[in-house]
């Protein structure tokens, strides 16, 4: 009897046992289920407090009206979301253009060069530069130079944040474009302008697209750049009739930096609906990129 | 002008030569696309040289000095950066510790068999919305919910723990640590997303070598899967680093804006961002000159960070192939 126990012993269990190694890799998974989930409560904690704080204030008014000075009541942010909406237009205007250039050269025309290396990593880093030195750099070339705060500092600094994502994210599209695509269009005769022109870019264009509105999502939040480029302005951007494009310009983000700030119940409320209205905005334009950008083949 | 290329025999042919418009277009392109990479290198340059050159001024009048300097009054012309230095890089390793732990885990849980399929993609896109809200909108998420959240936790850690020089004073609003967690918030989101390149790019044989040796799920991440993709995930973490770095508008709303050295997490502090956001808009010529030689300082800081990430990333990326 004593001699079957001490041979049984010797066999490895084959049930599993909570100790030992089971016990680590269960404990193990709770934890990082637990940290998962922690992680997410922030976002519905954001979410929670615009909806709840930011959507009582959401009315029609906050998008007709201007800022409110001190104790006033009422008010709202339109000229800031005009002022938005034109400097991230600026910056588009630059960004985009150049930045498929580029990645047309880096994808297509000289992939391995010595050019195309460099400037590659110089994108890189550039995606890894603090918002606020493009702020600076901004104040530097075209508020120093001008003598003002204006929308195009503005936009020349939310431009400098743009292009690297652009860059980056076109190249990458450009690369998914099947070579035997290329090589077809190259067989008939094509120049490799027309190939870019009339296979590349048509074939690419939805994940080009997706670059394009996460840059501009990404340049819509932007608040650090604007501080001192485009400063804030409590009045429209079209003042009596005409454009004041050289003049301080209000954004939702820099709308909200300033009246985080203050100690009046009015303004708080108007951050918190300029916060959502920019969350909006920003959602938005991330889930269509979603839908735009879905490979087709 | 001579045509650059043969005409073919047969005029009905799909198969055209490039005219000589064509030809002229085609090299114009290319030039327009060489201008647009060049254009991306002049930039970086004239980034590093327009800053540079403001700064040079501020660099003969203070020098050293203002690297070692611990005071910052306008009125008396004295500019010290230390507290703000200090601050940066003491923040920023605070949210990298936070935020790394929980990118890591967050990678981990995405990539090895923890979620089936729906519910992955459910939590990969919380990850990539917690990336898209504007930093301003978590800094005032920041005042309005972290500090009150923290307050209790906080008072109770100094109460009883008083001692430790890391709970050494009270949180009187902001300060240090809702920033670095906010901060915490904003990095995970990319330690997150590279490391989870970093796991996915380890061989499907690698982790099924470890379990035919008869490994546990967790044996397996810990001592296969994790040692593999270990260096996409430190670059990935050198990458949060420099984000936390550079990152403005949470720490100007959070951190308090106050210029002292403190090991407490606690006590308000300053960083070199938050020191910009605040002082340039209302700076006079002289302390322009000063803020440019900040703004170098952290154009360099985040710089060296930033290289050394990328250089990880690209050693990662030729191990894996």
């Amino acid at each position: 009897m004593s001699n079957l126990s001490s041979v049984l012993s010797a066999v490895p269990s084959l049930q599993r046992k909570l100790e030992g190694r089971a016990l680590r890799s269960i404990l193990l998974s709770a934890l990082v289920w637990i940290s998962a989930l922690v992680a997410s409560v922030p976002l519905f904690s954001v979410l929670y407090m615009l909806i709840m704080r930011g959507g009582s204030r959401l009315s029609l008014e906050v998008f007709t009206e201007l800022p409110p000075a001190g104790f006033e009541m009422g008010g709202g942010f339109g000229n800031a979301l005009v002022g938005t909406f034109v400097m991230v237009g600026i910056a588009a205007a630059i960004a985009i253009p150049v930045g498929i250039m580029a990645a047309v050269f880096l994808a297509e025309l000289g992939p391995s060069s010595k050019l195309a290396n460099t400037a590659r990593f110089a994108a890189k880093t550039l995606t890894g530069l603090p918002s606020i030195l493009a702020g600076v750099f901004a104040y530097a070339m075209v508020v120093l130079t001008t003598g003002t705060y204006s929308a195009p500092a503005g936009g020349v600094a939310l431009a400098v944040l743009m292009l690297p994502i652009v860059v980056l994210t076109a190249e990458e599209a450009m690369k998914m474009v099947p070579k035997i695509m290329k090589d077809a269009a190259y067989g008939m005769g094509c120049t490799r302008s027309q190939v870019v022109w009339k296979v590349v870019l048509p074939t690419g264009m939805p994940a080009i697209l997706t670059g394009v509105m996460l840059a501009v999502a990404r340049a819509a939040g932007e608040t650090a750049p604007l501080l001192f480029t485009a400063l804030f302005s409590n009045y429209w951007i079209f003042h009596e009739g005409q454009l004041e494009v050289m003049s301080p310009t209000a954004s939702l983000a820099v709308l909200i930096y300033n009246f985080s700030g203050m100690p009046f119940d009015n303004q708080l409320e108007l951050a918190w609906a300029a916060s959502l209205v920019l969350v909006m905005i920003v959602l938005v334009v991330n889930v269509v990129s979603r839908i735009v950008g879905k490979p087709k083949f | 002008m001579e045509k650059p290329f043969v005409v073919p025999a047969q005029a009905d042919s799909v198969c055209q030569p490039p005219s000589s418009l064509e030809f002229f277009v085609d090299r114009a392109f290319r030039a327009l696309a060489r201008i647009g990479v060049i254009l991306i290198l002049a930039l970086v340059v004239a980034l590093v040289f327009e800053i540079g050159r403001k700064a040079i001024p501020g660099i003969q009048k203070y020098g050293i000095d203002m690297l070692i300097g611990t005071v910052w009054d306008v009125n008396q012309q004295k500019f010290g950066i230390l507290p703000a230095i200090w601050g940066t890089l003491y923040s920023a390793l605070i949210a990298l510790l936070i935020g790394g732990f929980f990118g890591v885990a967050m990678a981990i849980f995405l990539t090895q068999d923890f979620l089936p399929a729906r519910l992955a993609a459910v939590f990969r896109t919380i990850v990539e919305l917690l990336a898209a809200i504007p930093s301003v909108v978590y800094g005032l998420w920041g005042i309005f919910v972290v500090i009150p959240a923290i307050r209790p936790l906080t008072d109770g850690l100094h109460a009883a723990f008083g001692w430790i020089p890391f709970f050494g004073t009270t949180l009187s609003g902001p300060g240090l640590l809702p920033a670095s967690l906010v901060l915490a918030i904003m990095i995970l989101p990319t330690i997150a997303a590279v490391s989870q390149d970093a796991l996915r790019s380890v061989p499907m044989k690698t982790k099924q070598a470890a379990y035919g040796m008869g490994t546990t799920h967790w044996e397996a991440i810990l001592k296969v899967m994790v040692p593999s993709a270990a260096t996409g995930i430190f670059g990935a973490l050198v990458l949060g680093l420099g984000r936390a770095l550079g990152e403005t508008m949470a720490l100007a709303m959070l951190v308090g804006n106050s210029n002292q050295i403190s090991l407490s997490l606690f006590s308000p502090a300053n960083t070199l961002s938050a020191l910009l956001a605040l002082n340039f808009p209302e700076a006079g010529p002289n302390e322009i000159e000063v803020l440019m030689y900040a703004a170098l300082i952290l154009m360099f800081i985040t710089l060296v960070v930033n290289v050394i990430g990328s250089l990880i990333m690209a050693y990662a990326q030729r191990g894996a192939r």
